[in-house]
């Protein structure tokens, strides 16, 4: 068999086709709401973050501070041990300078880009990173090994969400 | 514990493939897709549906389509309609998974014959299919970062060009030779002629990721027919042999990966390998259709599956090894940056390509090097997936 010899399905149309009434489509825009409970490890992270501090699990069989936190190790399929506080700065192991938005919309003329990072953070094993943003840096600075330390939302405002750190910024900048 | 399961499994053969012409927005419905594409199936080897014992479904999130229970909703139109029917979703992983799925009803011996069908609307989605991808990320550690799926690909891709010193230029090559691929492929969605100066001068998204890095978005869907081998024999003297499989997944604690290496990948290539009783895959595979969404991963892939040294798949593709008329063609198909990617059914258009490769039939598209062993993978859920098959002719 070859593919050009089959008259192959899926029939193109453009937006015009919509617009213009040539093809009919019906719209729906679910409401639902979802409230998702944090858990045991999370919801103690989260409690900690509410107060300025990070916090991670370890487990004493393969040594390993784990970021974020969980309840077991799934390299060793047991229960971790003990809480660990871990410090706010790290190093950036990658990062993008992104120009569109969660739903691929653009991000206005003029607004600065997210620069999302994996960021690995100091006191945690080797590797064990977590995603957030850098802020107060440009673009152009943001280096993979750059140290970063978090800023924090002002404690009033906080809520217990990984928000409560705004974004990292160059560790020793003012 | 492998020795016992190599003796136990039947030969299982692809017999016959189908698909549809990939495009941003069908007309037809998820239904209708798979309809064309399982019935060109069934009439390229001269079967119809009563010769078929049982149907297996692959299909992406639910989200695109806005229809819950996707696996009931295509049913009818992928002739599983009283019979012994099923769906999976393994992400992007989803459509090499699907013969995965197909062999091992028939590797069991419960079935002889299987028709395997994938088929993606993600067009149905507004105001673009990424929107539903914010779901991947974790609800409370991620999600409140309004992450996009792209990040994950510009974190991946910055962390694999530093790692080994790797450009943007070099990787556009793939979009570049890739897309060019795609102009002789029949079903293709963005097949063109670019030069790497395109790629670069393409809008950046999320850098390092430009637009021209990027696979679309894609409906369309594609099927191919299983036999066991005495059956097979039967149907077709030109049959091409399942001879490994494997997947794997890695921890969803993305962040805490090696992101520059997909050990996942080469765990499932290694499972195959093993089955197909491979021990030097540069030398035993002859044409390869690794997933290729964003240009780098072809290269990312290439290397999990030991076809290359880590970080020198760009040598290859830089030499030319990785052309049609090259010593290990990759992608001649157009992969999904050139035919397109409706997610499920650009995986299994892959493993069509190798199947059509090995038997001689892919027309402009034929390698050079009359290949008799070729494989095709794909990835997916949160960068975690790897699924691979081994084909032979």
């Amino acid at each position: 068999m070859e593919l050009e010899k089959f008259e192959l399905g899926a029939t193109h149309f453009r937006e015009e086709d919509l617009e213009e009434g040539r093809i009919l489509s019906l719209h729906w825009k679910p409401n639902l709401k979802y409230a998702w409970d944090n858990g045991v490890a999370i919801g103690r992270y989260l409690a900690e973050l509410k107060e300025g501090r990070i916090i991670a699990r370890k487990c004493q069989k393969c040594r390993r501070i784990m970021l974020p936190p969980r309840m077991f190790c799934e390299l060793c399929w047991r229960p971790t041990d003990e809480w660990v506080y871990v410090k706010d700065t790290g190093t950036v192991n990658t990062f993008s300078i992104c120009y569109i938005n969660w739903d691929a919309s653009r991000l206005p003329e003029g607004v600065p880009p997210h620069i999302p990072a994996v960021i690995e953070i100091d006191g945690a094993s080797p590797g064990m990173g977590i995603l957030h943003k850098l802020g107060e840096v440009k673009p152009e600075e943001v280096r993979i090994g750059m140290r970063v330390k978090a800023v924090w939302r002002d404690p009033a405002e906080r809520e217990g969400s990984i928000t409560d750190i705004l974004y990292f910024k160059p560790e020793g900048r003012e | 514990m492998r020795e016992v399961i190599r003796m136990a499994y039947r030969k299982v053969a692809i017999v016959g493939a189908g698909m549809t012409k990939f495009v941003r927005r069908a007309q037809e419905t998820g239904k209708e897709l798979a309809y064309q594409a399982a019935r060109m199936a069934l009439d390229s080897c001269g079967m119809t549906l009563k010769d078929i014992e049982c149907v297996v479904v692959g299909s992406a999130p639910d989200a695109f389509d806005g229809v819950h229970m996707k696996g009931e909703y295509l049913l009818n139109g992928a002739g599983g309609w009283r019979k012994p029917y099923m769906r999976h979703f393994v992400g992007g992983g989803t459509g090499v998974f699907a013969p995965i799925h197909g062999w091992l009803h028939v590797a069991s011996g419960m079935f002889d014959t299987c028709l395997v069908v994938c088929s993606e609307k993600m067009s149905s989605c507004h105001p673009h299919p990424q929107g539903a991808f914010k779901t991947i990320f974790d609800h409370t550690t991620e999600q409140p970062l309004d992450p996009t799926l792209i990040w994950i690909f510009a974190l991946e891709m910055n962390r694999y060009m530093q790692t080994y010193g790797i450009t943007k230029e070099e990787i556009a090559l793939v979009s570049v030779k890739n897309k060019k691929n795609a102009m002789d492929h029949p079903a293709a969605q963005l097949p063109m002629e670019i030069t790497v100066e395109d790629v670069l001068n393409s809008e950046v998204l999320a850098w390092p990721v430009n637009r021209l890095d990027i696979s679309p978005a894609s409906d369309g869907a594609a099927a191919v027919v299983l036999a066991s081998e005495h059956v097979a024999k039967r149907i077709t003297d030109k049959p091409v042999w399942i001879a490994g499989v494997g997947w794997n997944l890695d921890t969803a604690y993305w962040a805490t990966r090696d992101l520059a290496y997909p050990r996942y990948v080469e765990k499932a290539a290694r499972m195959a390998y093993e089955m197909a009783g491979i021990t030097d895959p540069r030398r035993e595979i002859h044409v390869a259709e690794p997933y290729d969404p964003f240009d780098y991963k072809e290269l990312h892939h290439m290397e999990g599956l030991l076809l290359a040294d880590r970080g020198k798949a760009v040598e290859m593709l830089v030499e030319g090894k990785t052309q049609r008329d090259g010593e290990l063609p990759v992608c001649p198909s157009g992969g999904l940056l050139g035919v397109g990617n409706p997610i499920s059914a650009a995986g299994l258009m892959k493993v069509i390509e190798i199947f059509l490769q090995l038997r001689g039939e892919a027309g402009k598209r034929q390698v050079a090097n009359e290949p008799r062993c070729g494989l095709a993978q794909a990835w997916g859920d949160l960068m975690q997936v790897g699924t691979v098959i081994v084909l032979r002719r």
